[in-house]
């Protein structure tokens, strides 16, 4: 119902001006802030944060009373000539997913980017930015018109890559630089979409344009042209060569803004061109080609995790992987045909995208606790951590745990969303790649969590004492992701009743058990490092049984990590946005 | 074959050979100044494509401050170590090269296309002209129809300061950008600095005023006046003022900070966020403008000086 | 030929070269001029679908006009953050190479278990 609007909404529904404050707010704020400097720059984003909870929590009240989505039209000018905001389900969770990932990322930034009376530098940019990224999100989430959605993309371009380089080190510098201009041709490339979409429509309004499109080969290359250029800048694979130091190298908490939410602005694009703007054109081949690039992802990002040496590179392959998991809905989504069949699929999509938001930012920030506690964050010497940072460990395993997909998490009801849809859809194929990812999740988990929890009696020196204010913001959002499952999310997404996942029974604990030991036997077979438990003796009998399965293992993460190598590779990597497009456009224009 | 087509195709030719000469030449300063070249080519083409509007913001900001901007950086980077060896290796060119042509063919064949007649909102944009008293389409769609865009993409020139602000070692923050330009008093600079600034500002402020009704606006008036201060500045006659200063930073954020007041006027009192009341519609889009054309030569301006580099006292 | 087929040639050529400098060209200055090359074939794509909706007596679409205006001003910001990070990396690391430098992953023996 919320999905596929059916009569023209040529007019402000009523509470329409929430989507208004949604921008409006944070873009006050980043104005506020880069004025007043000094001090205040905290202060502003302080009084941003609250009203922006409220401004999301209303929108979610308010939604599902009105028959449709919320519209508002800028300037009182309908479209064509004007621009509409429209804020439907899809956007009410996210404008509250950002919100509620961004206070807590505001809380846990309290005291690394804590403003002193004489200006500096790292604070000042820090606040105006996380202002920025959420103005630029909202708008993302809710702008009606594609050109407004292309601006709102490159002010979270504009926003993001100053955070990752916010320390001045070379290496963060040149991944900043590399950030920058491979969003930049990812952008440019979407610009090039609206070019020809306008010149085919006459319009670039949401809505308009999918009563008026239809299977043009101009439209075709144009959806192609676009969904590459997004694809770029989520960094699906084999498109990611800017993610890895990009988001391993900034600091915890612009790590979790950048993981946590950032690609997903791109991401939440592609859902708009794919089943707001042209539901029934893409075809079943592209959508399948989407899904093998998901699968691909899921592969090379979880081995590469499970081979590096420190954990930030490890999360960051992770975000890698979970966004493959993302791209999985697809073909669960579209019939051979290529007309939409099941929403659900559509929304396992989205919650996994929730719940990643949510479980991967609290990761960061326990890992940054983590990192300051050690001094380094070598996965290796992890032991004696869970004495000494104890909370920060739980964080960090309850946000792994609520990825791997255990009841009742978020990702756990998205899961059995997109296993429904491809049961009905009798794409097997898709569920075995479902069941996988979430092993591979719990693989690198495990192997984290082995080492922490490895000689826990060892007692280790750290630095300083914990921040309870960080903790406590990671434990929130880790929580928040594990619990998602429980939420009611009929109003606002197309999730059958009675799938809300239970806790307890057989069912769950299988659901439990099963990606932990298939994660922990991927986690031996394939990880390169010595195992923390490599000195009993049941261990050493275990491991001399399994010795050539596990040779066999390192071989192919070598190969992995080999390729991965080469395909981070900038000639490469452009190479391959170039086949993506031009297969795209072939596998479209075939199925029409 | 009338004389009007075959100037077309030559200075089609012309630009494609620039490109061509920017991407290929081995020297990158060479680059740089065929890359110049071509974007006022490009102006002539949009004066042909009869979008003076946008000529005079190519000219303005693609071509010149974009070329000052490049020209800077390659002059910068003169001594930079020789990245031969990183060049890739033929097969890879050569695949790169069959498939971005690829990608060019199927950019000619949706050109081709599209349809005829040509779906257009030249007749809308007309039909509601009343409603700002603005002759210039242009201006209105940039300041009416899509206000919205054109607020946000306020913000994304402030968020380019603050990314090239924030690139400033932290000695250096609070502190004035680039370096500082010693000229010769009495050389050929300074005589120009003294010189064009006053006949810069009435052009830059000619252009701006006459958007309204006809071809030009904010952001070529902006450019111009942005280029005028850069010349002051480099002939040493000004130095370009600290990063911390409340008054700058207040200059920087007046545009979009004029335009979200006047669009939150709008959603209190009037019919929309960003509608302007009919009486008023022309005094406030002017009033905004002004505000903008500040804002945009500040801007421009400091996006050209870089980051940060000499702490305030000195 | 009208003035828009031998335009559009044009801005598919320069999205054409554009991509090719972009991937190729291993200086960081090179891929920015590369990307203004490709941008300015975009906006030209606009001025031709501007130019066809030629209407009401005017020569050119007005919306297409002001969208490439945005879009200009918006990658002239891309051009000036992108090469002030340039300059101040080929400060910091005297070289102003994109390649990653020490691999990200180093696989240490792998007997050792």
């Amino acid at each position: 119902m919320l999905l596929h609007p059916t009569a023209l909404e040529a007019a402000t529904t009523t509470g329409g001006f929430l989507l208004v404050l949604s921008i409006v707010v944070p873009v006050s704020g980043v104005l506020l802030a880069f004025v007043l400097g000094d001090r205040y720059v905290r202060l502003v984003a302080f009084a941003v944060v609250p009203l922006g909870l409220a401004i999301a929590a209303a929108t979610l009240a308010i939604l599902p009373q009105s028959d449709g989505p919320l519209v508002y039209l800028l300037g009182a000018w309908p479209p064509p000539l004007g621009v509409a905001l429209r804020g439907d389900g899809l956007s009410a969770v996210m404008l509250a997913t950002t919100a509620l990932v961004i206070s807590a990322i505001a809380v846990f930034a309290t005291t690394d980017f804590c403003p002193a009376a004489a200006e500096t530098r790292a604070p000042f940019a820090f606040w105006v930015l996380l202002l920025a990224i959420w103005g630029a999100l909202n708008t993302i989430f809710i702008g009606g018109d594609l050109f407004t959605l292309y601006v709102a993309l490159e002010l979270l371009t504009f926003a993001a890559v100053p955070l990752v380089s916010l320390d001045g080190r070379a290496e963060t510098l040149r991944a900043a630089l590399r950030y920058l201009i491979f969003a930049l041709l990812g952008s440019v490339l979407y610009l090039l979409g609206t070019a020809l979409l306008y010149g085919l429509y006459g319009t670039l309004d949401i809505v308009l344009l999918s009563r008026r499109v239809s299977a043009e080969a101009a439209a075709l290359v144009a959806a192609a042209l676009m969904t590459t250029g997004l694809l770029a800048k989520t960094a699906l694979f084999p498109l990611h060569l800017w993610l890895p130091p990009a988001h391993a190298g900034a600091p915890a908490a612009a790590s979790a803004i950048l993981s946590g939410l950032v690609v997903k602005g791109s991401f939440f694009i592609i859902i708009r061109l794919w089943f707001n703007v042209m539901p029934a054109l893409p075809g079943f081949a592209a959508t399948q080609l989407l899904a093998t690039m998901g699968t691909a992802a899921i592969v090379f990002g979880s081995v590469v995790a499970l081979w590096q040496e420190r954990l930030k590179l490890l999360i960051a392959y992770s975000t890698l992987a979970q966004i493959g998991y993302l791209f999985l809905m697809f073909p669960l989504a579209f019939d051979a045909s290529g007309r939409l069949e099941s929403d659900e699929a559509l929304a396992g999509g989205l919650l996994q995208a929730v719940s990643h938001a949510t479980a991967k930012a609290a990761m960061f920030m326990a890992v940054g606790s983590i990192y300051v506690a050690l001094g380094h964050d070598r996965i290796t010497e992890l032991r004696g951590i869970a004495r000494a940072r104890p909370m920060s460990l739980l964080a960090f395993a309850l946000g792994g745990i609520a990825l791997m997909g255990v009841p009742p998490s978020g990702a756990s009801l998205a899961k059995d969303l997109l296993l429904q849809a491809a049961e009905e859809s009798g794409q097997w194929w898709w569920a075995v790649v479902l069941q996988a990812g979430g092993m591979f999740t719990a693989a690198y988990v495990v192997l984290v969590l082995a080492h922490a929890l490895a000689g826990s009696d060892v007692s280790i020196a750290v630095t300083g004492p914990a921040s309870r204010n960080q903790d406590l913001a990671a434990l929130a959002l880790a929580l928040c992701s594990l619990l998602l499952g429980l939420v009611p999310w009929d109003p606002y997404l197309p999730v059958p009743f009675g799938t809300a996942p239970k806790v307890f029974g057989i069912e769950s604990l299988s659901k439990l058990l099963l990606p932990v030991l298939g994660g922990a036997v991927l986690a031996i077979l394939l990880s390169p490092w010595p195992h923390p438990l490599a000195s009993s003796t049941t261990w050493k009998a275990l491991a001399s049984a399994a010795r050539p399965l596990r040779r066999a293992g390192i071989e192919f993460g070598r190969l992995v990590e080999r390729s991965d190598d080469v395909l981070r590779q900038w000639p490469m990597a452009g190479i391959s946005l170039l086949v993506v497009a031009l297969l795209l456009a072939a596998l479209m224009l075939a199925a029409n | 074959m009338s004389i009007a087509t075959v100037f077309e195709i030559v200075l089609a030719a012309v630009v494609l050979g620039l490109a061509i000469w920017t991407i290929a030449v081995p020297e990158t300063y060479s680059a740089t100044v065929g890359f110049v070249a071509y974007g006022l080519l490009v102006a002539l083409i949009w004066v042909r494509l009869d979008a003076v509007d946008v000529a005079l913001t190519e000219a303005a900001i693609g071509g010149g401050l974009g070329g000052v901007l490049l020209l800077g950086a390659a002059a910068r980077l003169r001594n930079a170590d020789p990245t031969a060896v990183e060049t890739p290796c033929k097969l890879v060119r050569l695949c790169a090269a069959a498939l971005s042509s690829l990608i060019a063919a199927a950019l000619v064949a949706a050109i081709l296309l599209l349809p005829d007649p040509a779906p257009t909102l030249a007749p809308a944009a007309v039909a509601k002209a009343w409603a700002t008293g603005l002759a210039n389409p242009v201006t209105n769609v940039l300041m009416a129809f899509r206000a919205m865009d054109t607020m946000l993409e306020k913000v994304v020139l402030l968020l380019a300061i603050v990314g090239v602000w924030s690139l400033a070692s932290d000695p250096a923050w609070g502190g004035r950008p680039g370096p500082r330009h010693e000229a010769d008093p009495h050389g050929v600079l300074a005589f120009l600095a003294r010189l064009l600034p006053s006949v810069g500002i009435v052009v830059g402020i000619y252009i701006f005023w006459t958007g309204a009704d006809h071809p030009g606006g904010a952001f070529q008036g902006g450019a111009i006046l942005a280029s005028m201060w850069l010349l002051v500045v480099m002939a040493g006659l000004t130095d370009t003022p600290p990063v911390s200063s409340r008054r700058l930073r207040f200059i920087l954020v007046a545009g979009p900070g004029l335009f979200l007041v006047v669009g939150i006027g709008g959603l209190c009192l009037g019919p929309a966020f960003l509608a302007y009341p009919l009486a008023l519609a022309k005094p406030l889009i002017l009033g905004i403008e002004v505000a903008m054309i500040l804002t945009i030569a500040a801007t421009l301006g400091l996006l050209l000086a870089g980051a940060p580099e000499r702490s305030e006292q000195r | 030929m009208s003035s828009v087929t031998v335009f559009g040639l044009c801005a598919a050529a320069a999205v054409g070269l554009g991509l090719y400098g972009l991937i190729t060209n291993p200086q960081p200055l090179r891929k920015i001029i590369a990307f203004n090359l490709l941008g300015s074939g975009v906006f030209l794509l606009f001025g031709i679908i501007g130019r066809r909706g030629a209407a009401a007596g005017f020569g050119n679409d007005p919306v297409p006009q002001a969208l490439v205006i945005t879009g200009v001003v918006v990658a002239f910001s891309a051009t000036a953050l992108a090469i002030a990070l340039l300059l101040r990396l080929f400060q910091t690391a005297g070289s102003t190479t994109l390649r990653s430098g020490a691999p990200t992953g180093a696989g240490p023996d792998p007997s050792g278990d």
